[in-house]
């Protein structure tokens, strides 16, 4: 399941995010959130955007469904290409067009993203009437058809009702049937499962790859936990203060990470099993404190928790480079 | 290996909880008309041992927070008893009950919200020595900047405030705040769950190297299941309100005996890409402890359930090792 190899950046990817730039100008300064950023999405691929607190990973998402707040934040350039066209060129109406028919997106917090005052079901049949031209009645019809088939228990009954009065669980579900509504080639899901109980979450997550598979959905997942991603995805774009630091399929990223930074994420967490085995073992500790991205450190701006920083490191920034095993990683110290 | 079996021959309890019930009425409209009980806590029972750390996990509701509330006296049990030290919590003064407090602290999850904002490091950590009035005047100048120390920070830091500083150094303040009184009993309520990865590890690391240095006992609530294997000694699953199994922690990952841990650990995704996704054991929600299900309470979504588990509750059975189970099926 999931972990098929395919070869990353196909003469024609579905989305192309090439160098995109995404600041917020604030009273405090400019906060680079998205700092030259490029990666692609093959059809039907499953991506995981990995990182932790303010690297960047959220803004990269709304940058795509071009819904960053502006002002503060501004997509300051860069392109993103989906199917070729450049997102960031064509007007407001026809991205509108695009939002949530062809590129769906799912966050965190289902209460906060569902409006409180109508039911589920008129939720989902707006993306119909919306996107679709259906009339209400059908519109309705393919609804609680889509509540159906996010295994929502009496979908009838359930469409009738508003999201309080359903659970976390259910509300989650209820938005996968919204954004996958009108069958898009893109699902962005933001830590879809972050505020979910765990056996919730295994339920959610399973859910989605089996939609993934009847639809054909080409998936971007946001995550910070490295068990999700790894259980998921088939490729890996690790961010750091606003920039990818490495890239590559699952596999090779968690056989050989090559960035520092991935190498102490992956170290950092305990493994369940281990301690009986060999006993407890110090857990690998990445010093310091993910920077604030008003006061970053010049040069790689890892260095200063990086325990294999050198002189280069304080003073220029690394790009990010391609290696001979088919990963991408930023680093002054990795062998091409 | 050896260090467990030395600690489980001079097993001394800490903290004694036999049949704690914790029932909350429900207040409709104005008349405060009762509209039902939730049985947040439905007769739990365990002992945490000096030195050792017990970890209770469950998911949202099922009444982990309110025994460790309850564990605290900051909750009054509805039934049970708790004992420190082997006195009697409930028949406690007021006065022994304060003095109680100090060997008794407690860790939050979200260190920003724990920590007031107006009041520096330094002030932070002379406010229970303060309210305790321990440590002469002129002696928590020194303790503080010792503390400030241990958990990893400098003296000349305790100028600074809150805002100052990052989410993992705020961590530290409140584990700083823990330790300032001196306590037998750390009550860690999520206590790594709102940072980042990287500085998890950072807190962990210190919570177990403070712990073998003031011979700290552990009580850490967590739904996170990877972090508890690695911080506790023995583990306690809970479900809406029940204990349903405790074991140490090598045995209940590696061989739950409740059909809810198994579930529960088989849902943890495990980071290793080459691992076939295991298929989620349950479906559905945990349901409300306002109306929890008749029997035991987990059986409308056990896999496994038989005739009688819909009438009968199960009750904890000592299954040898220090492993106890509450279920019909063992």
């Amino acid at each position: 399941m999931g972990n098929t190899l395919t070869i990353p950046d196909s003469p024609s990817p579905l989305l192309h995010l090439n160098r995109v730039k995404t600041y917020f100008y604030t009273v405090e300064g400019t906060a680079k959130a998205v700092d030259d950023v490029s990666f692609s999405l093959n059809k039907g691929e499953t991506i995981g955007l990995v990182g932790e607190s303010g690297c960047g990973k959220s803004v990269t998402a709304l940058s795509i469904m071009r819904l960053v707040k502006d002002p503060p934040g501004k997509i300051v350039s860069g392109a993103i290409l989906f199917n070729g066209t450049d997102l960031l060129q064509i007007s407001s109406g026809r991205m509108k067009s695009i939002r949530g028919k062809r590129i769906a997106m799912i966050f965190q917090e289902p209460m906060t993203s569902l409006n409180p005052v109508y039911t589920v079901g008129d939720q989902i049949s707006e993306m119909f009437v919306t996107h679709e031209n259906l009339g209400k009645k059908e519109s309705w019809e393919r609804a609680v058809g889509m509540i159906e088939k996010v295994q929502i228990p009496a979908p009838e009954k359930r469409a009738r009702e508003y999201p309080h009065q359903l659970s976390g669980g259910m509300r989650q579900r209820a938005m996968i049937a919204m954004a996958l509504a009108c069958k898009p080639e893109i699902l962005i899901a933001d830590e879809p499962t972050t505020a979910l109980d765990v056996t919730v979450q295994a339920q959610i997550i399973e859910l989605m790859l089996q939609l993934r598979e009847e639809f054909g959905t080409a998936i971007i997942l946001i995550s910070h936990d490295l068990g999700i991603i790894a259980e998921t995805v088939e490729r890996i774009v690790v961010m750091y203060a606003g920039k990818v630091v490495e890239e590559g399929p699952t596999l090779s990223v968690f056989d050989a990470p090559k960035h520092p930074y991935t190498k102490g994420l992956f170290k950092s967490r305990p493994k369940i099993g281990e301690r009986s085995e060999y006993g407890r073992r110090r857990l690998l500790e990445i010093q310091g404190a993910v920077p604030n991205l008003f006061q970053l450190p010049g040069g790689c701006p890892f260095h200063p928790r990086c325990v294999a920083a050198v002189e280069i490191c304080r003073g220029s920034a690394p790009e990010l480079i391609s290696t001979h095993d088919n990963q991408k990683v930023r680093c002054h110290l990795a062998n091409p | 290996m050896k260090d467990e079996k030395e600690k489980s021959l001079l097993k001394q309890p800490l903290v004694e909880v036999q049949d704690l019930k914790v029932h909350f009425p429900i207040r409709k409209g104005i008349l405060s008309r009762s509209g039902g009980m939730v049985f947040a806590v439905d007769g739990v029972s365990f002992t945490l041992n000096e030195g050792e750390t017990l970890g209770i996990v469950g998911e949202s509701g099922c009444g982990k927070t309110t025994t460790a509330l309850a564990v605290l006296d900051l909750i009054r049990p509805t039934a049970g008893k708790v004992f420190f030290e082997e006195s009697d919590m409930a028949r406690m003064s007021p006065s022994e009950l304060r003095k109680l407090r100090r060997e008794m602290q407690l860790i939050f999850q979200d260190p920003y919200s724990s920590l007031n904002p107006t009041m520096t490091l330094n002030q932070i950590l002379n406010e229970p020595m303060r309210i305790h009035r321990v440590y002469p005047r002129n002696e928590r100048a020194g303790r503080i900047a010792y503390l400030l120390e241990k958990v990893g920070l400098t003296p000349e830091q305790g100028r600074r405030f809150p805002h100052e500083l990052s989410g993992g150094q705020r961590q530290r303040v409140g584990i700083a705040r823990a330790l300032a009184l001196n306590p037998k009993l750390i009550i860690g309520d999520e206590p790594v769950s709102a940072l980042d990865v990287s500085i998890q590890a950072q807190i962990i690391n210190l919570l177990i190297e403070l712990q073998q240095e003031f011979r700290l006992s552990y009580l850490i609530i967590s739904h996170d299941l990877t972090v508890v294997e690695y911080i506790c000694d023995r583990i306690a699953v809970m479900y809406l309100g029940r204990m349903v199994e405790m074991a140490p922690y090598g045995d209940l990952y590696r061989d739950p005996k409740h059909p809810y841990s198994e579930a529960l650990i088989s849902a943890i995704p495990v980071a290793d890409p080459r691992l076939k996704r295991k298929t989620p054991m349950l479906r559905g929600d945990v349901p409300s402890p306002i109306r929890p299900p008749a029997g035991c309470h987990f059986h409308p979504r056990c896999p496994k359930r038989i005739s009688g588990c819909d009438v009968h509750s199960p009750q904890l059975k000592d299954i040898g090792g220090g492993h106890w189970v509450a279920c019909h099926l063992v």
